[in-house]
């Protein structure tokens, strides 16, 4: 069976600083993945590698079997992948329901069309709408983003994501800044919505980590070294030595 | 031959230094503040007008050295009550500002001195030609303005080399915002080195009023190329500054002096072009006619080919 | 369902008050001539319309999509070159066209040459954008003295619109006719444009306004997306360049030059660029500007660069975001309690006006004067400028309104609070 998302052999330098050596990784499908690894690790940079905003040194990337190394991140998200960020990046001046919208609009087919009226779209109507109930944002859907609370603001990033019902999503660190209520409410959603999808995730949150993920992938230095179940991972020798030594603790 | 080259080449080095000095100071600018100033070319005029009315009551020599400071405070000013204002709107806003006060400088120096040209005069003690090749000569004000302008080059490079404020002014080129967290008062930098932008812009405007002329559209006859220089040599980096300031004097005014056009060209290779056919508009252009085009030629061709200029090393 | 029913109900209700303010628009536009029937009305009028048209197409890009373009004017006065040609050559021939469609040429020309220069000034948003279209605006403004046969060198290009194809035995031969010509195109234009701005791509050109990079990551290039507003606005700064043909009847090279395109971003601007109808406020505030005060002032432009400037430090939002901040007090029914600050404030805000344009006027009679001129005439009445008198009491007004209106404007401003949001706290 064909891997939702596959990284071969891939390199990625900066300069003369090496920050990703060499990274073999395949997730598949259906699965909820999380990669975890210590600060400077690369995580958010391999995110932004597979999402098409810095290109590889070397390597290959492949989305259900097509390669998308050298794809711009618009054609890659064309083609059924979706991310949310660490620094929440909305649209500050639009409301809550415009930014999903936004979302939504590609997925459905209407591009760079100017001759449909948003407001009398039905299928977009519909579909923002559902979103904004899957998020719990319904009561602020006219709120500019901009004012919103944080942990709103963190609920939209992940809902202008699904939006557009991609079939793999990367979260970059979903629940970070939130509380403990808040994130257990984020970890719900997170696995309400993501039923039947492929998710990618990046946490620091071993309690999250634990919960959610199906497989762990461990990043140290650039490199993966353990791709596995949760059980697996909590009893490897070399990710303890490297990163659960501490959060052993807290897991 | 040699006379129209060596000419074109000297005169082309008096404008080229002269470009120098308003582009060094609005690379510094935008260099340190991201900001590009429009309202540079409009301290230019400042400088010349401001030089103007001092002479006509304290001669020229007091003029050169109080009209500079002068204009430099006007920046100063601007920088502190209207930049600094607008500076949290980000860059489109602050490009707006800017020229906003360009047009304003502009409409003042009309309103207070009036819309016809001033006979702001060479001084007596300069005019006369410092030497004569052939039947040319060369006006000895023209040396002294090159003068100037080395001169202004050799004290930059060696402020902004040799002296404390100089590192501060060159880190702050690059990582403004790693200066202010090392505890250096940013605002009080940014407000120095805009006053200062403005009166090396403002001297620039004391030495070529005699030559350019001093009257209200001097801002923007000067303004874009300006622009063009500083895009071209790589915004914020003062070498590119200085080798772009001097190709552009130097192609600027071997084009003006030249009078082919495309059909001389063919003619020398034996065509002969129709002066009546449709496009006869562009086979009998000459490359003089054409040579205030070139500059915005070239600023679009690096601006797709490679915005960050010849020496620069960041785009915004 | 219920949740359905409630949008639906409020979208035709919104609906209806949308349809109803456009018609209303139109039946005002009509009526306009009969009321304002001279010569110099009728003339004014259709400047305001042509410049409606121009800024409204200019804040699709600035606006609509975060572009700040030096360069507008290009499309305008392209537009209005190659209508005016169409109009010369094509007159008394098989495809002669008839005066309202030479907008059209305008704007199809307009829309031509978006895309050109569109193709690779696109490519970046911000500083770059704003100087490649310096870089445009000032090579086309050059080449209008090379290339003498588009551009008619210094005498420009002229024709005459009563030579076109006649329909329905219109010759546009009198002003009143261009201006229900202009008023026509004025309503189409600003109806697509709005209609535009309701589509997917008038949405996302707003997205990636505000985060061109989250845009990608949903989908759209934002290299299309600008590229798409860019032609767009080319296109009716086109509509707008073929009128300004069809009503003056010449066109020069300053149609396309860069204090045209300076012009149209200083209207914009003060009218205010966030909201639709903020151009078309500016456009008339300006144009009413420019015509009637040079008759009163030399110096009219200076005011106007000081409107401008003011406008960007203390009211970026512009005359149309002045009116809407003072929406919640309107719907609160709280606007009547604005009326004595804003009176008292406005009252010292004027005097200090006067005091700075006395001052500003005599500065300039005192420098531009013939020798030997010393009285001028100055708010109705004869002020000799040698003597000490009138400045000291310009100045004094000056500064007298200023300190006043230091005073007074922080009141003015907490008036607005408590109206807008209630002697409780809460906004309503």
């Amino acid at each position: 069976m064909t891997p939702a998302l596959e990284l071969r052999d891939v390199y990625k330098s900066f300069g003369r600083t090496e920050i990703i050596r060499g990274v073999n990784l395949e997730m598949t499908a259906g699965l909820r993945h999380a990669i975890i690894g210590p600060n400077g690790a690369g995580k958010s940079t391999l995110f932004n590698l597979i999402t098409g905003k810095y290109p590889v040194t070397r390597g290959r990337i492949r989305l259900r079997g097509e390669d998308v190394t050298h794809l711009r991140p618009h054609q890659i998200n064309r083609r059924g992948l979706s991310r949310s960020f660490q620094v929440t990046n909305l649209f500050p001046r639009l409301s809550v329901f415009e930014n999903l919208r936004c979302g939504v609009l590609w997925s459905l087919g209407y591009r760079y069309s100017c001759w449909h009226f948003v407001n009398g779209l039905r299928d977009v109507q519909e579909r923002t709408e559902a979103v904004l109930e899957q998020i719990h944002l319904t009561a602020r859907r006219d709120v500019p983003a901009g004012v919103l609370s944080y942990a709103e603001q963190r609920a939209l990033e992940i809902g202008i994501a699904l939006a557009g019902s991609p079939d793999v999503i990367l979260l970059d660190e979903p629940t970070s800044g939130m509380s403990r209520s808040e994130t257990e409410q984020a970890v719900a959603l997170i696995r309400r919505v993501t039923a039947g999808k492929t998710l990618v995730m990046v946490e620091h949150d071993m309690s999250v980590v634990f919960d959610l993920a199906d497989r762990i992938a461990v990043l140290v230095y650039g490199e993966i070294i353990a791709n596995d179940a949760p059980e697996k991972i909590r009893s490897n020798a070399a990710v303890q030595e490297a990163y659960l030594g501490t959060a052993q603790a807290t897991a | 031959m040699f006379e129209l080259v060596f000419f074109s080449l000297l005169n082309g080095l008096v404008f080229g230094m002269l470009l120098f000095m308003l582009s060094s100071g609005l690379t510094l600018i935008f260099g340190m503040m991201g900001v590009l100033n429009f309202a540079h070319a409009g301290f230019y005029m400042l400088g010349a007008y401001f030089a103007f009315t001092l002479t006509g009551y304290l001669g020229f020599w007091p003029a050169l050295v109080l009209a500079p400071p002068l204009v430099g405070v006007v920046g100063a000013l601007v920088e502190r009550h209207g930049l600094r204002r607008v500076h949290r709107f980000g860059h489109v806003a602050e490009l707006i500002f800017t020229f906003g006060v360009a047009v304003l400088i502009e409409e003042i120096v009309q309103a207070v001195w009036g819309r016809v040209a001033k006979s702001y005069e060479v001084p007596a003690l300069l005019d006369f030609p410092l030497f004569t090749l052939f039947e040319t000569s060369f006006p000895a004000f023209k040396a002294f303005m090159l003068l100037i302008s080395v001169g202004i080059f050799v004290f930059l490079f060696f402020v902004l080399t040799r002296t404390r404020a100089g590192l501060i002014i060159q880190a702050a080129l690059t990582h403004p915002s790693m200066v202010g967290m090392l505890g250096h008062n940013v605002p009080r930098v940014f407000m120095a080195v805009f006053g200062l932008g403005s009166a090396l812009a403002g001297l620039a405007g004391v030495i070529a009023g005699p030559v350019l002329g001093t009257f209200p559209g001097m801002a923007q006859v000067l303004g874009s190329i300006v622009f063009v220089v500083v895009v071209i040599g790589g915004l914020g980096s003062l070498t590119g500054a200085f080798v772009a300031s001097l190709l552009i004097g130097i192609l600027q005014t071997f084009a003006v002096a030249l009078n082919y056009s495309l059909t001389d060209l063919a003619a020398a290779v034996g065509i002969g072009l129709s002066a009546r056919s449709a496009f006869a508009d562009l086979w009998t252009v000459t490359v003089a006619q054409v040579a205030p085009i070139l500059p915005y030629l070239l600023l679009i061709l690096v601006l797709i080919i490679r915005p960050m200029g010849l020496f620069g090393t960041r785009e915004t | 369902m219920s949740l359905a029913a409630a949008p639906t109900a409020r979208r035709t209700a919104a609906g209806a008050r949308h349809y109803g303010l456009w018609l209303a628009t139109a039946v005002v536009l009509a009526g306009l001539p009969q009321v304002f029937a001279s010569p110099i009305a009728i003339a004014v009028m259709n400047k305001m319309g042509i410049a409606i048209i121009f800024a409204l197409s200019y804040n699709m890009m600035l606006g609509q999509g975060g572009m700040l373009s030096f360069g507008h004017a290009v499309y305008f006065g392209l537009g209005g070159f190659i209508a005016m040609h169409a109009l010369n050559r094509l007159a008394g021939g098989p495809w002669a066209l008839p005066v309202p469609l030479l907008p059209l040429v305008g704007g199809l020309a307009g829309l031509g040459f978006g895309a050109l220069f569109g193709s690779f000034s696109t490519n970046r948003a911000g500083t770059v954008f704003a100087m490649i279209s310096l870089g445009i605006v000032e090579l086309v403004a050059s080449s209008s003295l090379i290339l003498k046969g588009f551009f008619g060198g210094e005498e420009g290009i002229s024709g005459n619109r009563t030579k076109a194809l006649v329909l329905w035995g219109i010759r546009f031969a009198s002003d009143v006719q261009v201006y229900y010509l202009i008023a026509f195109w004025a309503v189409a234009a600003a109806g697509l444009m709005y209609a535009f701005s309701r589509t997917p791509i008038g949405r996302m050109a707003n997205a990636v306004r505000d985060n061109p990079e989250r845009a990608e990551f949903v989908g759209y290039s934002q290299r299309t997306v600008r590229f798409v507003s860019f032609c767009a606005g080319g296109f009716f700064a086109g509509i707008a360049g073929g009128l300004f043909a069809v009503n003056y009847e010449i066109l020069t090279e300053e149609a396309v030059g860069l204090a045209r395109s300076g012009n149209v971003l200083v209207m914009t601007y003060i009218g205010g660029i966030g909201y639709f109808a903020g151009p078309i406020i500016g456009a008339v505030v300006f144009t009413f500007l420019e015509s009637m005060l040079s008759d009163y002032t030399p110096i009219w432009l200076l005011y106007l660069g000081i409107l401008f400037l003011a406008t960007v430090l203390f009211v970026p939002t512009g005359f149309a975001g002045v009116l809407m901040m003072h929406e919640p007090a309107r719907r609160a029914g709280r606007l009547h309690r604005l009326a004595l600050p804003y009176l008292g404030a406005g009252l010292v805000a004027l005097v200090l006006a006067v005091g700075l344009v006395g001052l500003l006027e005599m500065v300039h009679f005192w420098s531009a004067a013939a020798v030997g001129r010393t009285r001028m005439r100055l708010f109705w009445t004869t002020v000799d400028v040698t003597s000490l008198v009138p400045w000291l009491v310009f100045a004094g007004l000056a500064v007298g309104g200023a300190l006043a209106l230091r005073r007074l404007a922080p009141r003015a401003a907490a008036a607005w609070n408590e109206a807008t949001y209630g002697r409780e706290g809460a906004a309503s």
